[in-house]
């Protein structure tokens, strides 16, 4: 048997179904459980990874049929350049996590068994692999179901709090709508592929060579979208996000947020390029529109957040607007056959697909180094930890600049390649996109703006200053595992901000396969230098340059300040003749996001409250002063609320069927004989 | 015998089984609609019989036998003996009035002749003008069982119900498959001995073998 790409992540979903196997047998001895499995899903992640790398770069499709599954349905698999970009997210970023997870999970020994969380660790990554790798309907749907079912153990995984329970169970509700939704898309597709009388359909290649009447294919696209987006956290189906990342194991929240969510991005992809094929541009304007929503939605829900973690999970649905915005941006370039710039949106959002896993994940990690050594999640307890856990700061630091799209690191590029489709885009033949296209550049920048804003304030208050709580526990820096994931994070986040035209060069094959065109973004002198996405004098960028300037700069800066003896003084902090400064008299997170929440506060659900204490009858001095803050997602009174009532409603109507008499139960099947009989005389 | 008397003799006999049927329906008594069941299985048995001698399909006198054996002998004495422990020949409560219940009957029979009007045209078994009695049968044992309150009246109405079963499937196809005759009638056996136990215990616990006891076993809001 020769080696594929295919075989090799085949064999690295074996590897880690192995893991899972042995888990019995060392489930008496967790500490070496741990290392055993976390070892073993590195080690898969990494076959994972050359599989992934060799597909893409290869530009290899291979095929494989397993005769396993439904009697007369077997299993297809595929592993083709999309798929193999996919594969090499999540495996990188799960080898990080792996990694990471080797130090994390040992501060559960003593507190609780782990076998759980190993076990479903494990599965769940298989799961997001089999996804991935999945060629018909019927796979696609046990591996989603499969991912969903472990993510969702893993959430419920310290099952002894009620928040853990009610975000799992929230969680589960959500992707199975979603799932719902993808199973009537592909019905849908496989129906009209061959007909409705043998289930052949239910293969992609299939659905690929079908062709589907535009209002089948709508509906089709529309389901798949509604099913995706409800994984992928969109607005306003995004409220399961900051509810189950905050709670599950942080190794979990930052392979969920960082990768999970991308296999819906797949899905989105997969079925709109690859299956269906041609669409019309309001499908990329419903992406694009939905996409906006959520960038801009996303970062201003996070400002308002001081749960390290939940903002983070909030900036996970403002990044998967970005995503959104590229992908909807090259599905409207594609139906109005602009190749070219299509490529280019395409790029932008599996680009940032990727930089955000990335860089995703190392900021959960980075928060689940904190709340390890804390115990503490609320940014207003903590504070100054850069001096008692430095690696965790800078590292944390790196993840923050990434995120707000600051060069030299990896965000910048993505988000600038998505601005330049936005900006080189031509005068478009419909109204709605003229207002569109310059609007969307407009959110976009104004999204990069608050994210940097956001980042500020949650490096600033976690890190920085001092301690804001009452009693600072021992904190301890991360062990040598969690830093070692976090590191090699940090530098992939480094390594595809410097030299974007290689990862892109080796990326381009996917635009190809689905758009027909490439970007070609090494052309002219000095290619790989220049990061040049349509032509020379329209836009470039080279992310070795802007590395090199910005460490002369820094180099400088630093020269010039400590080099020379004396320049920097410590001293006590000026209280302005106050004198009793404390730790809770600092710059609060709360306070931080005030301005911004002054601003766009018509968003939310605010409730804010002070009550003042006097001190006797002195009015000016008051003796204590409570201030109350509650923000709420709006949309949970829109959408969710209004569809908790009527489930609710309709159960308290169901329930009045049930009579508890014998004679009434007799009555219903004595009506409903009658009725049918009547009916079907 | 010739066709025509036998289809005669059927429709006879299926005149009877209704007429039993409407009988259990209004009798209040609870020894009086042993009695009718065990009527309604003798003639049922005949009737079966009769068929099978016209249609020629022997394995019919086996399930007239078991039918016999079981339904006129078997079933009213283990149902004897439940009234007799339980001690519950008193009279038996209705929740609709009798008048009322057999003007539901009557429409329920009218029902039942509209529905079987174009079975009965399509039809060539001797036996196809019963089948609307047989419909009927099974639901005015329905009907009897809603319109009771006691415990035992349902059974008796649920095995009525099985007699009306068992009558259309004679009469609309000439009897099941013995095996599955042989089957019918042993879940019904059983169920007769099955209801018994319960009877017992739920009349031990609960004092009353009223259902409407059993609604204080509804969830409550």
């Amino acid at each position: 048997m020769t080696i594929t790409p295919l075989g090799i992540v085949s064999l690295s979903v074996l590897l880690l179904f192995l893991a899972v196997l042995l888990v019995p047998l060392l489930k008496s001895s967790q500490r070496l459980l741990i290392s055993t499995s976390f070892t073993l899903a590195s080690a898969a992640s990494l076959l994972g990874i050359i599989g992934g790398v060799w597909a893409v770069g290869g530009a290899i499709t291979n095929t494989m049929i397993l005769p396993v599954g439904l009697p007369d349905l077997p299993f297809h698999l595929r592993a083709d350049p999309l798929a193999g970009f996919f594969i090499t997210v999540i495996c990188l970023l799960s080898l990080f996590v792996s990694m990471y997870s080797l130090g994390y999970i040992k501060g559960y020994l003593g507190r609780r068994p782990v076998t759980s969380l190993v076990v479903f660790y494990n599965i769940f990554l298989a799961g997001m692999l089999m996804v991935v790798l999945a060629d018909d309907a019927l796979f696609f749907l046990i591996a989603w179901e499969v991912m969903a079912a472990a993510s969702y153990f893993l959430v419920m995984f310290e099952d002894e709090r009620i928040e853990n329970r009610r975000a799992a169970f929230l969680y589960i509700i959500v992707a199975h709508v979603g799932a719902i939704a993808i199973l009537l898309s592909f019905g849908i597709m496989a129906g009209l592929a061959t007909g409705f009388e043998n289930f052949t359909g239910y293969t992609f290649d299939a659905m690929r060579q079908a062709e589907f009447p535009l209002k089948w294919a709508t509906a089709a696209f529309l389901l798949a979208f509604l099913g995706f987006a409800a994984k992928a956290g969109v607005v306003p189906l995004h409220v399961w996000l900051p509810e189950a990342h905050p709670v599950a194991p942080s190794n979990v929240s930052a392979l969920m947020s960082g990768v999970m969510l991308k296999t819906a991005i797949y899905g989105i992809v997969r079925v709109s390029f690859d299956l269906l094929g041609t669409f019309p541009w309001w499908w990329g304007a419903i992406v694009l529109i939905l996409g906006l929503i959520s960038a801009v939605m996303g970062v201003l829900y996070a400002l308002m957040q001081h749960d390290l973690k939940r903002l983070l999970a909030y900036h996970s649905v403002e990044n998967i607007g970005i995503i959104l915005i590229g992908i909807g941006l090259s599905m409207i370039f594609t139906s109005f056959n602009m190749p070219m710039l299509a490529a280019l949106g395409l790029i932008a959002g599996l680009y940032h697909t990727m930089n955000h896993a990335m860089f995703k994940g190392l900021l959960f990690m980075g928060a689940g180094a904190v709340l390890h050594a804390t115990k503490e999640r609320n940014m207003e307890e903590m504070g100054g930890l850069i001096h008692r856990m430095p690696w965790t700061a800078a590292l944390f630091l790196i993840g923050c600049v990434s995120i707000s799209a600051l060069p030299p690191f990896n965000g910048f590029v993505s988000e600038w390649l998505t601005f330049q489709a936005f900006l080189l885009s031509p005068a478009m033949p419909s109204p709605l996109l003229k207002l569109l296209v310059p609007l969307g550049a407009a959110l976009l920048a104004l999204t990069g703006a608050l994210a940097a804003a956001c980042f500020v304030k949650a490096f600033g208050v976690t890190f920085l200053g001092h301690w804001r709580g009452h009693h600072m526990p021992r904190v301890h820096e991360a062990d040598w595992f969690m830093r070692s994931g976090m590191i090699l994070a940090a530098l992939t986040c480094f390594l595809l901000g410097v030299l974007p035209t290689l990862f892109i060069d080796w990326m381009d094959i996917i635009p190809q396969q689905l758009i027909g065109t490439k970007i070609g973004v090494s052309s002219g002198t000095y290619g790989w230098l220049w990061l040049t996405p349509v032509a020379q004098e329209r836009a470039s960028y080279s992310g070795p340059i802007v590395f090199v300037g910005i460490l002369l700069v820094v180099v400088a800066a630093y020269l010039i300040l400590h080099v020379k003896p004396g320049a920097i003084h410590r001293v006590p902090i000026w209280d302005c003749g106050f004198g009793k400064l404390n730790q809770r008299m600092q710059y609060s997170a709360t306070s931080f996001s005030m301005p911004i929440r002054r601003i766009f506060g018509f968003l939310f659900n605010i409730r804010e409250q002070v009550r003042l204490t006097p001190r006797g009858v002195y009015k000016a001095f008051p003796k204590r002063l409570n201030y109350y803050l509650r923000v709420r997602d709006r949309f949970w009174g829109w959408l969710y609320n209004p569809v908790i009532e009527f489930s609710f409603w309709v159960s308290r109507m169901v329930g009045r069927l049930q009579q508890g008499r014998i004679q009434a139960y007799l009555i219903y099947s004595f009506i409903t004989i009658i009725v049918l009989l009547v009916f079907s005389r | 015998m010739d066709l025509n008397v036998a289809a005669q003799l059927n429709s006879f006999l299926a005149a009877f089984v209704l007429l039993t049927a409407f009988g259990m329906l209004v009798q209040r008594r609870m020894y009086g609609l042993v009695h009718l069941f065990t009527w309604q299985g003798f003639f049922l048995s005949i009737n079966t019989a009769v068929v099978g001698f016209v249609a020629g399909k022997h394995h019919l006198y086996i399930s007239s036998i078991l039918t016999l054996s079981l339904k006129v002998i078997l079933l009213p004495y283990i149902l004897h003996v439940l009234i007799r422990r339980l001690k519950v020949h008193k009279e038996v409560e209705v929740v609709v009035n009798i008048p009322m219940t057999m003007m539901m009957g009557i429409a329920l029979v009218i029902f039942s002749y509209y529905l079987m009007a174009p079975v009965t045209q399509l039809s060539t078994l001797v036996t196809r003008s019963t089948l609307a009695v047989a419909l009927a049968t099974v639901m005015i044992g329905l009907l009897m069982m809603i319109t009771r309150k006691h415990a035992v009246t349902q059974i008796i109405g649920f095995l009525a119900m099985e007699n009306g079963l068992f009558f259309a499937a004679t009469s609309a196809t000439y009897g099941m498959p013995l095996v599955v005759e042989l089957g019918v009638a042993l879940d019904i056996l059983i169920a007769a001995f099955i209801f018994g136990i319960f009877f017992f215990h739920i009349h031990t616990t609960f004092d009353s073998l009223d259902v409407d006891q059993m609604a204080r076993l509804k969830e409550e809001d």
